[in-house]
C-alpha cells in the first residue's frame, strides 16, 4: 500500500482583523487566487494554469478531461518524493488537491492510465510574507519535533542498513538460512518504524518492500518478500528454491537500494504535518497489514512489524505531543491512553526476543488487537488537526 | 465559503423539481409525490417508549450488536450520550456529528461520514439495547456498578434444539436497530454510530435486512418471507387497544430491582438461516401443510380469508385439518397462555455459502414484556415439534433489555445509571 508521507495539509491562515484596510484584504485576496490553480488533465497532456505560486496553501482543482482514470501528483524537487496527491479521478471528474507548499522547486504531475512516471511540468513556490506562520512559541517546540523526528529517521535508517548488510551476507552463504530467519523481523522493525517515510520514495518503495499479491502482471518481484519465500518456502506451491546466483542478485539489490535509501534520508526535511500524518499513516499500516497477517504472509512474523509501526507512530506522535498539549490537551491524553492499551496487547505477545507467530493468535485476541488498533486510530485522525491549530 | 450541504435542503429542492417535471402526468406525480413523502417521514427520537417497536415497520434494516471495550462507568455513560446526540440528529434527516460531512476543518476527518448527503430521514428510526454482559461478564463480576440492576429475566438465552450458534454473530453488551425506508439511511446510522464509539464499544456483528417480514400496522400489507409465504398476518398492532401495555411494555411492577426498565422492552434477535434450495423443492400441498396457511392468499388451512381466524378442532377425514406440527399452531397464542410477541424482522440475503447455497433466512425480532413467558416456551416448542424447523438453522442468537424512550435533555438507558 501507498501512503503519502506529505499528505494534504491546510495550515489555517491566521485571520486579517478588523482593523486592516480593505487595501490588505484585497491583497490577500490576489495571493490566494494566485494560490488556486486548475488542471485539466487529458490523455496526452496535463495543463497547469500557472508555473509558480507563493508560498502557503495551494489548491490544485483537477478535472479530467481524458477517457482513463487518472491521479495528480505534487512532487518534491527530486521528481520522487510526494508532496501531495491526489488519485481516482475518473473521466470527467473533478477533485482538489490542498496542500501546503514551502518555498522551492517542484513537479506537477497528471498520470492517465495511473501508470508510469506521468506527465511532468516543473513548478516553483516563491517566497511569500504571507505564507502561514506558527507563534514564536509554538515554533520553539516544532524546530525541536522537526529536529528530533529527523535524527530518529537517520538513526533507524542506519541501523537498517546495518543489520541488512549482516542479513544479506548470511543469506548468500548458503548455510546460514537459520541465523536469516533469526535476523529477518529485526532487522525489518527498522524499516517499519519509519515505514511511511521509505514509502514516500514512490521508486525505492516497490522495489524493497512489495509483497508477491501487489505484483503487477510482468513486473519482476524483488526485495524482503521475495527473499522471505525463499527463506520460508513450506507453505509455497510447487516452489522452486532459488539458486546461489539468483540469492546474491536479491541480496545485492536489497542492499543497493537500502544504501540509496539511507542516503536520501540524510537531507530529508520534514514539517509538522509530515510527523503527524505519518503518526496516523503508520497505524494505517498496521490496520490494513498486520492485524490481517498479510505483511509476512510467509515467515508470519507480523507482530514484529505491528510493534515496529507502532514505534514509530509513538515516536511521531511524542515528538508532536508538547504542541498537542497547548492545543488540545485531551487530545494529548486520550491518545497517550490509547497507545499505552495497544502496547499492554502486544506485551501479552512476547516470545523471548520477539513475539509469537501471527499464526498462533486466536480469533478473540486477534478481534482484540483490532479494536485496540481502531481505539487508538480514530482519535489519532484528529491529531494534523492539533499541531496545526 | 463553502454552501452547506443540508439533507433536508437538498431534499426541498428535488420536491420542487418533481413537482415541475410531473406537471404533464398528473397520476405519476401523485405517485412520486407519495413515495417522496414515505421517505421525507420522520419520527421523533424522544417519547414515553424508544421509537423502532410499534413505529410501521420500514423496509430496511442495519442491526449492529457491540461489545462495550472500556472499563470505565464514566466512558459508558459518555458513549450513551454521544449515541443519543448523534442518534437525534440522523432521525430528523441531520448528520451524525455537530458539523456535517463538508462543512469542517479540512485537516481534520469529517464528523458525518456523507453517504447520507442529499437522502431525507427516510423514516429512520434508531432504538438501543442493553445486553446480559453489559451488567455481569463472563465470570460474574459486576463491570460497571449495575449488577444489581440487572433484570431477572436478561440472560443469556437458553440453548434450544437445532440451534448452531455462532459467537461471532451472536450476544452482545449493547445493541443497536437502525430501520429505514432507504437502505443508505439505515447503514449510515450504524456505521457513524460504530465510529463514534471506537475506544469505548466495538462492533462484534451486525446484520443487514431487508423486506420487512412483518407489519406492526393495520395499515400495512402483510409481507413475504423467503419461504415464499405472508409472514406475521396475527402479529401485534400498535391500533390493537391494550395489547402493547400486556405483551410489549415492561410495567414497573414486573421486576424490583429493575425498575428502570419500566416502559422498556425485551428485544430477541434470531438469525435463522433457511435451507432455500431444499425448501424450494417441496410440493406446494407440503410447503402449506407446515405453514398452516396457503401460499396465495395466506388463509388458514381452515378458512379462506388471510384474516380468518385458525381453527384448531376442525378436522379433514381422521386428521387435524391443520397438522399438529403446522407452524402456525405450534406457536399460535392460544397454546402458550395467550402470549403474543411483537414481531419486527426482516428477509436477509448474505451472498451464497462456500456450496453455491444462498446464506439467506429470516433475521427473527421480536419484542417482548418478558422472554421468560412470551419467548422462550415458544421457541422450545417450536424447536421440538414445528415441521418448518427441518428447514431452518439458528446462526445467531441474541437478547437485550431495551429501555424506555426519553425526554428532553436525556440520553437513552439513563433511568439505569440514575
Amino acid at each position: 500500500m501507498r501512503t503519502t508521507l506529505l499528505a494534504a495539509a491546510l495550515l489555517t491562515v491566521p485571520v486579517v482583523t478588523a482593523c486592516t484596510s480593505n487595501a490588505t484584504t484585497e491583497d490577500a485576496g490576489s495571493a490566494d487566487a494566485a494560490r488556486d490553480l486548475t488542471v485539466n488533465s487529458s490523455d496526452d497532456a496535463c495543463e497547469v494554469s500557472g508555473g509558480e505560486a507563493p508560498a502557503g496553501t495551494l489548491s490544485f482543482d483537477v478535472t479530467n478531461t481524458g477517457s482513463q482514470v487518472t491521479e495528480f501528483y505534487l512532487l518534491a524537487e527530486d521528481g520522487l518524493r510526494i508532496v501531495g496527491e491526489v488519485e481516482n479521478i475518473g473521466p470527467d471528474v473533478n477533485r482538489k488537491l490542498t496542500v501546503n507548499a514551502p518555498a522551492g522547486e517542484y513537479f506537477t504531475a497528471c498520470k492517465p492510465g495511473m501508470v508510469g512516471e506521468g506527465l511532468r511540468s516543473g513548478f516553483t513556490v516563491t517566497e511569500s510574507d504571507e505564507a502561514p506562520e506558527l507563534t514564536a512559541s509554538d515554533q520553539e517546540l516544532v524546530d525541536e519535533a522537526l529536529t528530533n523526528y529527523a535524527g530518529y529517521v537517520k538513526d533507524q535508517t542506519a541501523q537498517l542498513l546495518a543489520k541488512t548488510q549482516e542479513f544479506v551476507e548470511l543469506y548468500k552463504a548458503g548455510d546460514s538460512d537459520d541465523e536469516a530467519r533469526a535476523l529477518y523481523p529485526d532487522a525489518r522493525t527498522h524499516w517499519e518504524r519509519t515505514e511511511t517515510v521509505a514509502e514516500s520514495f514512490g521508486d525505492l518503495d516497490p522495489q524493497m518492500d512489495l509483497r508477491e499479491a501487489d505484483l503487477e502482471p510482468g513486473q519482476e518481484w524483488t526485495g524482503w518478500h521475495r527473499i522471505e519465500k525463499d527463506l520460508w518456502p513450506a507453505e509455497a506451491q510447487k516452489y522452486r528454491a532459488l539458486t546461489p546466483e539468483e540469492r546474491a542478485f536479491f541480496a545485492d539489490d536489497l542492499l543497493a537500494n537500502t544504501e540509496e535509501l539511507n542516503s536520501r534520508v540524510q537531507d530529508l526535511e520534514y514539517t509538522i504535518d509530515d510527523i503527524a500524518n505519518g503518526s496516523r499513516g503508520l497505524l494505517e499500516e498496521v490496520a490494513v497489514g498486520k492485524v490481517t497477517g498479510e505483511e509476512e504472509f510467509w515467515s508470519h512474523t507480523d507482530l514484529w512489524d505491528f510493534q515496529a509501526n507502532v514505534d514509530g507512530a509513538r515516536v511521531a506522535f511524542d515528538g508532536v505531543k508538547p504542541i498537542v498539549e497547548q492545543n488540545d490537551p485531551d487530545l494529548a491524553d486520550t491518545l497517550t491512553q490509547r497507545f499505552d492499551e495497544l502496547q499492554v496487547l502486544l506485551d501479552a505477545q512476547r516470545d523471548g526476543d520477539g513475539f509469537v507467530l501471527y499464526t498462533d493468535l486466536s480469533q478473540d485476541e486477534i478481534k482484540a488487537f483490532s479494536d485496540s488498533v481502531n481505539a487508538l486510530s480514530e482519535p489519532l485522525s484528529m491529531l494534523t488537526a492539533a499541531v496545526v491549530a | 465559503m463553502t454552501p452547506r450541504v443540508s439533507r433536508r435542503g437538498l431534499l426541498g429542492g428535488g420536491l420542487a423539481a418533481a413537482g415541475v417535471a410531473g406537471a404533464f402526468t398528473v397520476g405519476r406525480l401523485t405517485d412520486e409525490a407519495a413515495a417522496q413523502e414515505a421517505l421525507d417521514r420522520s419520527y421523533a427520537f424522544r417519547g414515553a417508549h424508544q421509537a423502532g417497536i410499534l413505529t410501521p415497520v420500514q423496509d430496511r434494516l442495519h442491526f449492529a450488536a457491540f461489545d462495550v471495550t472500556t472499563a470505565e462507568r464514566d466512558e459508558l455513560v459518555s458513549l450513551l450520550q454521544d449515541w443519543t446526540a448523534a442518534a437525534e440528529r440522523m432521525t430528523a434527516g441531520g448528520s451524525a456529528g455537530e458539523i456535517g460531512p463538508v462543512e469542517g476543518n479540512p485537516v481534520l476527518p469529517p464528523d458525518d461520514t456523507g453517504e447520507a448527503i442529499g437522502l431525507p430521514a427516510s423514516g429512520l428510526t434508531i432504538t438501543f439495547g442493553f445486553g446480559p454482559g453489559l451488567f455481569t461478564d463472563d465470570d460474574g463480576n459486576d463491570r460497571f456498578g449495575l449488577a444489581d440492576r440487572r433484570p431477572e429475566a436478561l440472560r443469556r438465552l437458553p440453548h434450544f434444539p437445532a440451534d448452531q450458534l455462532v459467537p461471532e454473530r451472536s450476544f452482545g453488551d449493547l445493541c443497536i436497530q437502525a430501520c429505514a425506508d432507504d437502505p443508505q439511511v439505515a447503514v449510515h446510522a450504524i456505521r457513524n454510530l460504530a465510529r463514534i464509539a471506537f475506544g469505548r464499544a466495538a462492533v462484534r456483528w451486525s446484520q443487514l435486512g431487508f423486506g420487512r417480514t412483518s407489519s406492526t400496522s393495520t395499515t400495512q400489507a402483510t409481507p413475504r418471507n423467503l419461504f415464499g409465504f405472508k409472514d406475521g398476518t396475527a402479529n401485534l398492532k400498535a391500533e390493537e387497544d391494550g395489547a402493547a401495555d400486556e405483551h410489549v411494555w415492561v410495567s414497573a411492577e414486573d421486576d424490583p430491582r429493575a425498575d428502570w426498565l419500566a416502559g422498556g422492552s425485551y428485544l430477541v434477535s434470531r438469525r435463522m438461516n433457511m435451507t432455500i434450495e431444499v425448501w424450494d423443492r417441496q410440493p406446494l400441498v407440503d410447503q402449506e401443510r407446515f405453514i398452516g396457511r396457503t401460499k396465495g392468499e395466506g388463509a388458514p388451512l381452515t378458512g379462506t380469508d388471510e384474516l380468518d381466524e385458525p381453527d384448531f378442532e376442525a378436522v379433514t377425514g381422521t386428521s387435524p385439518t391443520m397438522a399438529v406440527d403446522a407452524h402456525v399452531r405450534v406457536v399460535h397464542p392460544d397454546f402458550h397462555d395467550g402470549a403474543r410477541m411483537l414481531r419486527r424482522g426482516y428477509n436477509f440475503v448474505d451472498g451464497t455459502d462456500a456450496l453455491g447455497g444462498l446464506d439467506a433466512g429470516l433475521f427473527f425480532i421480536a419484542y417482548v414484556r418478558d422472554p421468560r413467558t412470551h419467548f422462550i416456551p415458544i421457541q422450545n416448542a417450536m424447536a421440538t415439534s414445528d415441521a418448518l424447523m427441518e428447514y431452518l438453522k439458528v446462526t445467531g442468537s441474541a437478547l437485550f433489555a431495551v429501555p424506555a424512550g426519553i425526554a428532553e435533555g436525556e440520553y437513552v438507558g439513563q433511568a439505569l445509571f440514575a
